[in-house]
């Protein structure tokens, strides 16, 4: 049987996320969890089903096995099809050799046979590594009505943040007229999401020339955008209002978690028509006992719960003691946190255990420098000693993977 | 767990749910809802995937429309196969079938689908228990003794009321059943039957065919007490945690029996996972002023009030100033603004509008039918 399909993504997700690094020692960035039973491909994800996109690349390189295994065949997605579905595309070897993935537009090159294989009109290319909620197929019906070459969807920031983003400078009618990354007087506040519509013969080509250049960058912000902005081609900027969260740092990880709790931030997970899918944990219903006080809070399945929680997102599988207190603190699964421990404004990785007594992370009020303040970080599988303590900003990696 | 077992699993979803009217209406046993967010065929279910046969006939009679729904390809316990798997068995409209008064008269229908199996053993099993079963030791148990039919029972104590819908055996030294009480008027510690047996496919062919022609219909009857001494049918004592289900009463306590840690642990064992269908449901959400103690609280409940002692299913909503005691709150049900419910079971998607007060007993609770509105 063969029919072609409108429309591939490309997602990229081979990102290592060294700035989060005690959580993506041993799982790329796009597996880190978010959200109380999410990670974060969940959400590019569970955007492109619930925008009628069911073929998908998922392009892996650093650590892969943890992503690898929780995509498997794409089933949780609606992704296991018989043409189309969910795939992971690792570098491989070929008659000629074999390389590493060198940049975002190589990751692609190298799997132009892939996408072939559907015959597209178009091809999005994603990120693996950002939260939120947004209908691809509008920003492809947009790109059509355009006429557009390539389409790229952009968030108006405020100026003063605008220097961390790639900015996209506009015309009138919207045409992409030039464009600066992270420019340090930014000259519009159009960033770029990291999420492109490309007319795939167009980018086909583009991909390949810029292949058979050595001396440009194989990334897209870098060579692809630019060349094709030097020979003509229409861009076009796609304004997305919504909630959109780099998560690269970990103390915007913990803020996108927070966020969820925000009933003002309008990231909503319970909304029935735009559903969040995931590998769902096979555990029994969370468990709150007697001394159970818990507020402003999300917990997932699996959870035991006897202490006190307040403004904090809990993973499938915890466990939280009797006089343990968890404010404003992310806890991931299988964690456990024993009898009288205190974690505030912390991010506990993956079946990581905090002995009984103690703390850790501190209040922003509790430290005189307003500099030596942040997040405490305590990655997977790690022990924290009874009566240990852990300040603010401190990270406490798995010291087994160095 | 050995490989290639050969043996076929057979679940009776609709037997026994006359003991709960109040939630088999639309429904059959099967699918009654338990435990936050489960069904009663998730027990046997998964109990069958994790001793590894993996080849299995639910069979039905009527409203099982909740059933298909719930189990679909069976994919959720592992049971979506290209060999064996997961096989939904309707009535078959013929002469010898339609609708069945018993299990023989069902395993009658099914015939030619447990002659089609490859299996040499036959493992049945109705969704009135709650239990992880390790069928593995059922059937080395069985094989060992040599017997012709082995049967699973427990040793628990009866009311009277649970007597009326539950099976006894009188066990001899050597293991052997040489007694059978049907719905006895007796309480006690005595052997309750869990309706789950061994036997191989051969006999249970005969078995069949034998009473077809005799027009018998009852397996409790005409083969495990009329014929016990003439068939060895061990008895084997299942030692782990269970709920045998009798009545609304037993089904309300044997939900509330999760609320204990220790019994959560004893039903939900690390190695035999109990499976259920996903519904991609975010986790639970308790609201600011949300005070929730000694309960159980699925995904996709959004908590502004006030929960104790009680188990609520996915998606339920319960609205600020409200409080829900010792209820049994099943999925998508939605209670508003400042109710209370004390003692009360409702069923799915029901509505409760703001400021109703339900109250049942702890010994009948109120029972509120599928998505009424209140």
């Amino acid at each position: 049987m063969y029919t072609k399909k409108e429309c591939v993504a490309m997602l990229l997700a081979g990102g290592q996320g060294s700035r989060l690094y005690a959580l993506t020692q041993d799982m790329a960035k796009p597996a880190v969890p978010y959200g109380g039973k999410y990670r974060i491909i969940d959400f590019p994800l569970s955007n492109c089903v619930n925008s009628g996109i069911d073929t998908v690349g998922v392009l892996t390189q650093y650590q892969p096995l943890v992503l690898n295994d929780y995509i498997g065949n794409g089933q949780p997605w609606d992704l296991d099809k018989q043409y189309g579905g969910a795939h992971c595309l690792p570098p491989y070897q070929t008659a000629l050799g074999a390389e590493w993935y060198k940049g975002t537009a190589n990751a692609i090159y190298q799997n132009i046979a892939f996408v072939d294989r559907y015959s597209p009109e178009y091809v999005i290319v994603l990120s693996g590594d950002h939260i939120y909620k947004m209908d691809y197929n509008d920003m492809i019906q947009f790109h059509k009505e355009k006429g557009a070459d390539a389409t790229i969807a952009v968030l108006d920031v405020p100026l003063e943040e605008a220097s961390r983003f790639g900015i996209m400078i506009t015309d009138d009618s919207g045409n992409i007229v030039d464009f600066e990354e992270k420019p340090k007087n930014p000259r519009s506040t159009l960033a770029s999401m990291g999420i492109y519509v490309f007319t795939w013969s167009k980018l086909r080509q583009y991909l390949i020339d810029n292949e058979n250049n050595p001396d440009e960058d194989k990334d897209f912000g870098k060579a692809i955008i630019p060349n094709m902005m030097n020979a003509g081609e229409k861009l076009v900027a796609y304004a997305f209002d919504g909630y959109w969260k780099d998560v690269g740092t970990l103390d915007s990880l913990w803020e996108a978690n927070m966020d969820i709790l925000n009933p003002k931030i309008p990231i909503d997970l319970y909304d029935p028509d735009w559903k969040m899918y995931s590998r769902n944990p096979v555990l029994p219903p969370q468990y709150f006992g007697e001394n159970a006080n818990v507020e402003n809070s999300m917990v997932a399945e699996g959870c035991i719960i006897d202490g006190e929680i307040d403004f904090s997102v809990i993973f499938e599988g915890v466990t939280i003691e009797k006089n343990a207190i968890v404010t404003e603190s992310i806890i991931m699964p299988g964690s456990v946190i024993k009898e009288g421990a205190i974690v505030e404004y912390a991010i506990v990785g993956e079946n990581s255990v905090i002995e009984k007594g103690a703390h850790i992370g501190a209040r922003p009020e509790a430290v005189e420098n307003r500099d030596d303040w942040g997040i405490a970080v305590i990655g997977h599988n790690v022990t924290i000693e009874e009566n240990a303590s852990v300040g603010p900003k401190d990270m406490v990696p798995d010291i087994r993977k160095k | 767990m050995s490989l290639n077992k050969n043996i076929l699993g057979l679940i009776f979803a609709n037997m026994h749910e006359d003991v709960i009217p109040e939630l088999t209406r639309q429904r059959t046993m099967g699918s009654v809802l338990f435990g936050g967010r489960y069904r009663m065929i998730d027990f046997v279910l998964s109990s069958m995937t994790n001793s590894g046969v993996d080849e299995v006939g639910v069979v039905t009679k009527s409203n099982y429309q909740s059933l298909l729904d719930h189990l679909g390809s069976g994919r959720e316990w592992d049971m979506a196969r290209k060999i064996g798997g997961l096989h939904l068995l309707p009535p078959f409209s013929n002469v010898a079938s339609g609708i069945y008064r018993g299990r023989l008269e069902a395993l009658a229908g099914i015939t030619d689908f447990i002659n089609h199996s490859a299996a040499d053993y036959v493992i049945m099993s109705d969704c009135d228990v709650v239990a992880s079963f390790d069928y593995d030791a059922i059937f080395d148990a069985h094989v060992k003794s040599g017997a012709d039919i082995t049967a699973v029972y427990a040793r628990a104590n009866l009311d009277s009321d649970a007597a009326v819908h539950s099976n006894v055996f009188g066990i001899d030294d050597n293991g052997r059943i040489n007694n059978v009480l049907i719905n006895p008027q007796l309480s006690g510690e005595c052997n309750v039957a869990l309706n789950t047996y061994v036997i191989s496919k051969d006999l249970l062919v005969n078995i069949i065919r034998d009473g077809a022609a005799k027009g018998h219909y009852s397996f409790a009857k005409t083969i495990l007490q009329a014929r016990c001494n003439e068939f060895d049918i061990r008895a084997f004592e299942y030692t782990g945690y269970f709920s045998k289900i009798t009545s609304i009463k037993t089904y309300y306590d044997a939900n509330m029996a999760l609320l204990s840690t220790e019994n959560r642990k004893a039903l939900f064992r690390d190695t035999n996972p109990i499976y259920t269908k996903i519904r991609d449901n975010p986790p639970a959400k308790l609201a600011i002023g949300a005070k929730v103690k000694n309960s159980l609280v699925a995904d996709g409940c959004i908590i502004e009030g006030t929960v104790e002692n009680s188990i609520l299913f996915r998606g339920v909503k319960v609205g600020k100033g409200s409080v829900i005691k010792n209820a049994i709150v099943m999925q998508d049900t939605c209670v508003g603004k400042n109710c209370t419910l004390d003692s009360v079971i409702t069923d799915k998607q029901v509505i409760i509008t703001d400021g109703k007060i339900l109250t049942g007993s702890s010994s009948y609770p109120v029972c509120i039918g599928k998505s009424a509105q209140i």
